[in-house]
């Protein structure tokens, strides 16, 4: 890619990026599982195995496609006691870096989340990795990790809510 | 008169066996008094876990946390291959000598004036050393051992109580338990590399309760059994079982469930391929243990408190889980999941895939536990109400939803704590 090229398909990711986001923050969780193609996998390494591998490490979330719907399945009701009623959040996106091949996209950024409810926040921080298909003039999401700077999860208490 | 909402009442806890009514008063979760008394009569003169010995298999190897709040080290002597538990304390001016979560030493030294002390404690190295005058014996500054430190199957425990009792006696009924999860899993165990460490506001005790109750679970954990109904399980089994108080405060829940079990109970989810494995780990558990002992590790479920706070669950996965409070309404939560050795690795895969999906922060289960136990703690900010109710099942067999297994808890806990008097004294 020339670096125009770069500076182009960056672009274009960011705002698929951007708009991911908006999805998370309006809890449109629907229209955001379609984003993800059908063998995608979102995952969350636990804060002191960032490099875990879900065959044989412990892991926060490892979802397949199937999990992925019964995660928003699951947030999408009544009954997901620590969503309902849902936080309010801010899903920032910045540090962008785009990579990979014309068939598919690899993508790092880092993240910050705010999570309000009840009167509390709290702020998730740390790194995104995407692989990303090019599909119908846009993107498809085949992969997402989202590797925590924290060192634990004591400020936050869960990850309840779609990094 | 109204009464402050935070003071400890006298008795906290009020068991009244002939009027099958059994109730806490909800200060034993609110009150500074009652969390200060806790860390003195209840922290420091129990057995506590520090980790298991899978975790520093060879010489050298140490992992450092908190236990009870206090930082710790554990190390594998490179000389005598003991398990050694440190204060993690310079006995010089206080720094931290290990300084790292895990890792590989012979020596551990404090950063801030070099002293150097090695795998087994002793103080090897002090700068200009010919500063000091006779005075200062350095034998006798080596590293300090926590008072008492003694393993049972794997699981490392150690006393800040010199005059405890041995652990095989503190552990009483629990070790048949402990046996249960370890001879279930062919006798050879390790933690699985990566930890759950998670707080949130709510006491302790509130988090104690609910790792074994089996009342909460139906209404509570509604989403994650229409997950598990969603890929294919069958709940029409049903949870039943009972509940057992096994001495000194521990206590467990025992049922059949309808999930399956890594080891070993097939079940459609784990697949055809992993159907082979798990029949021959059942039988192999038969040949060792007979077909009595063989069903009760393999096919029931267990949710075992080896007390005051850690939670062993032997149920779709194994976690191993201690409780902390830094304040009264706050709870510090470790968790580790507890594998066999060389399983096999689409099982090891099924294994924690349910641990994260049901146990794990991130799960579809244990955030709503948080909530709960949250929402409990707010409730009681609200005053009104004195006392929690924790009679169910009292008058009949105690059954897995039952609350015999809080009850042996609370009785051990008011046991330890006194008759709260000195509590009320100090509002």
């Amino acid at each position: 890619m020339t670096t125009a090229g770069v500076a182009a398909g960056r672009q274009h990711v960011e705002d698929f990026l951007y708009a991911e986001a908006a999805l998370l923050d309006a809890w449109n969780l629907d229209d955001w599982l379609l984003l993800f193609d059908h063998d995608a996998k979102y995952e969350v390494p636990c804060n002191d195995a960032l490099d875990g591998d879900p065959a044989h490490d412990l892991m926060l979330i490892d979802d397949n496609y199937t999990r992925l719907a019964a995660r928003v399945e699951r947030l999408n009701s009544r009954r997901a006691h620590r969503e309902y009623p849902h936080s309010r959040t801010n899903h920032q996106v910045f540090n962008v870096r785009v990579g990979g091949s014309a068939d598919e996209i690899s993508v790092s950024a880092s993240f910050t989340v705010w999570r309000f409810r009840g009167g509390r926040s709290n702020c998730y921080v740390g790194r995104y990795r995407y692989r990303l298909r090019r599909r119908d003039g846009g993107f498809r999401i085949a992969a997402k990790r989202a590797k925590l700077d924290m060192t634990d999860l004591r400020a936050v208490a869960d990850v309840a809510i779609i990094l | 008169m109204s009464t402050s909402i935070h003071a400890a009442q006298m008795p906290i806890v009020v068991d009244d066996p002939a009027a099958q009514r059994f109730k806490v008063h909800r200060s034993a979760m609110t009150s500074r008094e009652v969390h200060r008394a806790e860390i003195d009569r209840i922290f420091a003169e129990s057995w506590l876990y520090v980790g298991h010995e899978s975790e520093i298999p060879k010489p050298g190897d140490f992992v450092r946390r908190p236990v009870a709040g206090r930082p710790v080290f554990m190390v594998r002597g490179a000389e005598t291959g003991n398990i050694n538990v440190f204060h993690n304390t310079c006995t010089h001016r206080g720094a931290l000598v290990c300084r790292q979560d895990s890792g590989n030493s012979k020596v551990f030294q404090c950063f801030y004036h070099a002293w150097t002390f090695d795998s087994e404690g002793r103080l090897k190295g002090v700068p200009g050393r010919d500063a000091y005058s006779g005075g200062v014996d350095f034998d006798d500054l080596g590293l300090k051992r926590v008072a008492r430190v003694e393993s049972y199957r794997g699981f490392v425990f150690a006393s800040f109580d010199p005059g405890i009792v041995d652990l095989p006696d503190y552990l009483a009924g629990a070790k048949d338990y402990i046996d249960l999860v370890i001879d279930g899993c062919g006798g050879s165990v390790e933690m699985v590399r990566g930890s759950n460490q998670y707080s949130f506001a709510a006491n302790w005790k509130l988090l104690v309760e609910n790792s074994f109750d089996g009342y909460h679970a139906e209404s509570t954990h509604d989403t994650y059994f229409k997950y598990l109904v969603s890929i294919g399980t069958d709940l029409r089994g049903g949870v039943s079982g009972r509940a057992v108080d096994l001495g000194n405060g521990h206590a467990v829940i025992e049922y059949s469930a309808p999930w399956g079990r890594p080891v070993a109970k097939w079940e459609p989810l784990f697949g055809e391929d992993a159907r082979t494995e798990i029949d021959r780990l059942r039988a192999d558990l038969v040949t060792r243990h007979g077909e009595q002992g063989a069903r009760a590790m393999a096919e029931v479920n267990r949710n075992l408190l080896i007390y005051p706070n850690l939670i062993i669950n032997d149920i779709m996965s194994v976690t191993v889980r201690t409780l902390y409070p830094p304040a009264p309404d706050v709870v510090d939560v470790t968790a580790w999941a507890l594998a066999p050795v060389d399983e096999l690795a689409a099982l090891r895969h099924r294994r924690l895939d349910s641990f994260l999906t049901f146990l794990g922060p991130g799960g579809f289960a244990t955030p709503d536990d948080i909530e709960a136990l949250e929402s409990c703690q707010q409730g009681f900010a609200s005053g009104g109400v004195e006392w929690n109710d924790i009679s169910r099942g009292m008058g009949r067999v105690p059954m897995a939803n039952d609350e015999e297994q809080m009850r042996a808890f609370w009785r051990r806990w008011q046991q330890q704590m006194g008759n709260a008097a000195d509590l009320a004294g100090a509002q």
